[in-house]
């Protein structure tokens, strides 16, 4: 079963319905029990880092996380999610996050042409950098779902993928059973639910 | 590089998909959910679910069918029609919808626009705007393009994206249902205007029409159709091979 973590940040109905139209099944919980009981672990997110990275602190789910991460149970995190893996963002300030992945979070603007709309919305094309289980089921050059003003840097060891925007922005990163999408694999159709489907096979501690 | 989308827009009134010409005589087509499921598998980017109920049954009916399609297409939906407070927003978003596509409620409350995107971020709020050209002017039409405003839509844009709109579809009355083209000269006026996402509405009859957009304003990120997809006078797969061809950037595979 996979835990999609309910800390009070964004929309989980896609979520939801994209493991259950791949036949996974899926809860939706704050219950740290529940979570070390799943199989994996997604992290999704919407909206500033500042107050999801609070609200993961204020109810103890940051520890949880870290924790099971540490145990090698498979962990995604999605769009805000994924960010919220890195050591820092400096969105709106400089804020602490979870620190499972080495690297950190700044604003596209700093790095694409002034004449590119910020948030990067739409369909990009992903291009890999390195294999990961999480890409079993999809190709080179596939598109997915993007909506998003700020990305990841200094992460160059856990990218597996970067999508062309102005620049190469950081669109999946692995590092060991952690897992992260910039994009939205729940609104990338068919590829999408490929990814997620992809990741909810990964077994725990098969990956160390 | 970032690829245009092309968007089926369903009109949904009692539980059926339909459509106006130019927002008059209006035609049954099928099942909004089957409809939307038959577009995400053919290559569609996005859908937008345009209600145009006006009983509260109707209403509860449109938000059932929301759900039952956002469980099925997993490819972003945008719902319009009948938003007019941020309960609106609310009711469709935890229905499964990404985007809310707000137009003549902006222009009966000027703070809906900012109060939406300040709780569900900007990329959430979309601005539609009907647009005719009165003696020369290009002005904002409401209820469905029917009353004239007498707003300027230029400015009209520029005020709600500096309230947090994150995009627009302008949608020209003066080409709609006529299938002659996009209001390229409209729509290139609003592009200038404004650095958010613009959606291209109105008047697409055929392919070409849609090669024209991308190749003559480069800056439009989307087209947006309805009857000509419905009734297969354009197919989703055969535009997206056109766009290829044409080097537009496009999703083009893995549907």
């Amino acid at each position: 079963m996979v835990a999609i973590v309910d800390y009070g940040v964004g929309n989980l109905f896609s979520l939801k319905s994209s493991f259950a139209a791949i036949g996974v099944e899926v809860i939706v919980t704050a219950d740290p029990e529940v979570l070390k009981n799943a199989d994996s672990i997604v992290l999704p997110g919407v909206g500033a880092f500042e107050d999801a990275a609070k609200k993961l602190r204020d109810s103890g789910l940051d520890k949880v996380l870290i924790q099971l991460a540490g145990s090698g149970k498979p962990l995604l995190g999605i769009c805000l999610g994924m960010q919220l893996l890195f050591e820092k963002s400096y969105e709106y300030g400089e804020h602490t996050g979870l620190g499972l992945i080495k690297g950190s979070v700044k604003p596209i603007k700093d790095v694409i042409p002034a004449e590119l709309k910020i948030p990067h919305i739409g369909w990009n094309p992903l291009e890999f950098k390195k294999e990961t289980p999480m890409f079993s089921y999809i190709n080179d050059g596939d598109c997915v779902y993007f909506v998003h003003s700020f990305y990841a840097v200094d992460c160059d060891a856990s990218v597996v993928a970067v999508s062309e925007y102005g620049a190469l922005l950081t669109a999946a990163v692995q590092n060991k059973n952690v897992f992260g999408c910039q994009f939205h694999p729940e609104k990338s159709g068919k590829v999408g639910l490929n990814i997620l489907k992809a990741f909810a096979e990964i077994k725990e501690n098969e990956i160390c | 590089m970032i690829t245009k989308r092309i968007i089926p827009c369903l009109d949904v009134r009692d539980g059926r998909v339909v459509k106006g010409v130019n927002f008059d005589s209006l035609r049954d087509v099928s099942s909004p959910v089957a409809l939307a499921k038959f577009y995400s598998e053919c290559g569609a980017d996005e859908l937008v679910f345009y209600d145009i109920t006006a009983s509260s049954d109707g209403r509860k009916l449109f938000t059932e069918i929301l759900r039952d399609t956002a469980k099925e297409v997993f490819i972003p939906l945008t719902v319009g029609g009948g938003i007019n407070t941020v309960a609106d927003f609310d009711r469709v978003l935890k229905c499964g919808a990404d985007k809310v596509s707000v137009n003549s409620g902006a222009i009966r409350n000027p703070n809906l626009v900012g109060e939406a995107a300040k709780l569900y971020g900007d990329q959430c709020v979309v601005l539609s705007v009907d647009i005719k050209r009165v003696n020369g002017v290009f002005r904002v039409f409401a209820k469905g393009g029917r009353e004239d405003t007498g707003m300027e839509a230029i400015e009209w844009i520029k005020r709600c994206v500096g309230n947090g709109a994150g995009e627009v579809v302008v949608n020209s009355i003066d080409t709609d249902g006529v299938k002659k083209g996009f209001d390229l000269e409209m729509l290139d006026a609003v592009c200038n205007a404004i650095n958010v996402p613009v959606i291209a509405s109105g008047g697409a009859g055929k392919i070409d029409d849609f090669i024209t957009l991308f190749k003559e304003l480069p800056k439009v990120d989307a087209g947006l159709a309805a009857s000509i997809f419905h009734f297969g006078e354009v197919k989703i797969s055969d535009l997206k091979a056109e766009m290829a061809k044409n080097n537009i950037p496009t999703r083009n595979s893995g549907f």
